[in-house]
C-alpha cells in the first residue's frame, strides 16, 4: 500500500471520528446521563494530556531528573486558580521553567 | 442581543494565540522529521491538511522511518486519534442547530488546541447563537498556523532550538484553561483520576492511555456527582 493512500485512509477515520457525535446527535434526544458525563470531558481529557507532561520523562518517571516542568507546571496550576487568566499563567509558568532550567 | 459574527470570529482568533506560540515550533519539528524518515515535501505537507492532528503525524514519521505496512499506519493513526470521540460528543450538543456544511466545516477543525478554547467559551452561561463563529476562528488560526510551520519546518528544517522549550506553553494554557472548570468535587476527582491514570498507562501503546484515562476519569466525575 503506498504511504500516500495511507494517510488519505488514515485522515478519513480521524474526520469520522470528529464528525462522528456531531453527526449524530441532531437525530435524536441525547439521554441526561450522556450530556451529564460531557461536562467532564475537557476536565479529564486535558489532565490526562498535563500530568504526563509534567511528570514523565521521555515517556518514564525518572525520579533522578531534575523537577523543573513540574514545579513549573503547580505554580502554573496555582495562578490559574487564582487569576484564571491565561496570560499570568503563560508569564509565570515559563518565566519558572526558564529560571529552573538554568539553575540546575 | 448577539455579538456579531466577527467579533465571535476574532475572538476565536484571539482566545488561540496563546496557544500558537506552542504549536508553529510543533509544526516545524513535524515538517524536519517527516523529511528525514524520507517522506517526500509534498506528502508532509498534505498530511498536515489531510489529517491535521499532530501527534498522530509524528508517529507516522516514526513508522514510515521504521517501514511499517500502511494498515499499521492506518490503524496507528485511528487509535491515536480517538480522543477526538470525546470532544466530538462533548461540542456536539452545542452545534445541533447548525447547517451540515457548518457541521462538517467545524468538525475538521476540532482539534485539541481549537476545542480547548472553544468548550471553555460554550462553557460561559450566556445563550448567545454566534458561537460557532468563535469555533470557525479559533480553528482556522489553528489550521493555518499548522500549515504554515509545517511548510517552514520542511524549508527551513527546525531553526528554533529544540532546547527551547516552547512546547510548555501548550501545556500550560491548558492549565490555564483546565483549573477555572475545577469547580467542585466531582470535577477535581475526575481531573486527579484522569490525570494519575494518564501517567501509569502512558507506555500503552498508540497513546491509548490519554483515551482510557480520560473515560476514567469522566466515570468517577459522573459516580461522585451521584452521591454528592
Amino acid at each position: 500500500m503506498s504511504l500516500w493512500l495511507a494517510i488519505l485512509l488514515g485522515g478519513l477515520i480521524t474526520y469520522l471520528t470528529r464528525l462522528s457525535f456531531i453527526a449524530l446527535f441532531g437525530l435524536r434526544q441525547i439521554p441526561a446521563w450522556l450530556q451529564r458525563a460531557l461536562r467532564f470531558v475537557p476536565t479529564a481529557v486535558f489532565s490526562a494530556i498535563i500530568l504526563p507532561e509534567l511528570l514523565l520523562q521521555d515517556g518514564k518517571l525518572d525520579f533522578s531528573q531534575n523537577y523543573a516542568r513540574l514545579i513549573a507546571g503547580l505554580l502554573a496550576i496555582l495562578v490559574a486558580w487564582r487569576t484564571r487568566s491565561i496570560l499570568l499563567t503563560l508569564l509565570v509558568g515559563m518565566a519558572a521553567l526558564l529560571l529552573l532550567q538554568a539553575l540546575f | 442581543m448577539q455579538p456579531p459574527r466577527s467579533q465571535e470570529f476574532w475572538a476565536g482568533v484571539r482566545a488561540e494565540l496563546p496557544l500558537l506560540i506552542g504549536v508553529f515550533p510543533f509544526g516545524m519539528i513535524y515538517g524536519a522529521l517527516a523529511l528525514e524518515s524520507g517522506i517526500p515535501p509534498g506528502t508532509t505537507q498534505a498530511m498536515s491538511s489531510i489529517v491535521f492532528a499532530g501527534s498522530s503525524q509524528f508517529i507516522t514519521t516514526q513508522l514510515v522511518e521504521l517501514s511499517a505496512p500502511g494498515l499499521v499506519i492506518i490503524f496507528t493513526i485511528a487509535i491515536v486519534n480517538l480522543r477526538h470521540l470525546l470532544y466530538s460528543a462533548s461540542v456536539a450538543p452545542h452545534l445541533q442547530r447548525l447547517s451540515p456544511a457548518w457541521k462538517g466545516l467545524l468538525a475538521y477543525l476540532l482539534t485539541d488546541e481549537a476545542y480547548a478554547v472553544t468548550i471553555t467559551h460554550y462553557a460561559q452561561d450566556d445563550n448567545l447563537g454566534n458561537k460557532h463563529w468563535f469555533f470557525l476562528g479559533s480553528g482556522l488560526a489553528l489550521w493555518l498556523t499548522w500549515q504554515i510551520s509545517t511548510a517552514s519546518g520542511i524549508l527551513l528544517g527546525a531553526i528554533i532550538p529544540p532546547e527551547w522549550p516552547l512546547d510548555f506553553t501548550l501545556t500550560l494554557t491548558f492549565i490555564a484553561l483546565v483549573v477555572p472548570q475545577i469547580k467542585d468535587r466531582a470535577s477535581l476527582a475526575a481531573a486527579l483520576a484522569a490525570g494519575i491514570a494518564a501517567v501509569l498507562a502512558f507506555s500503552l501503546p498508540f497513546k491509548l492511555g490519554i483515551f482510557t484515562a480520560a473515560l476514567l476519569g469522566i466515570l468517577l466525575g459522573l459516580l461522585l456527582e451521584r452521591k454528592p
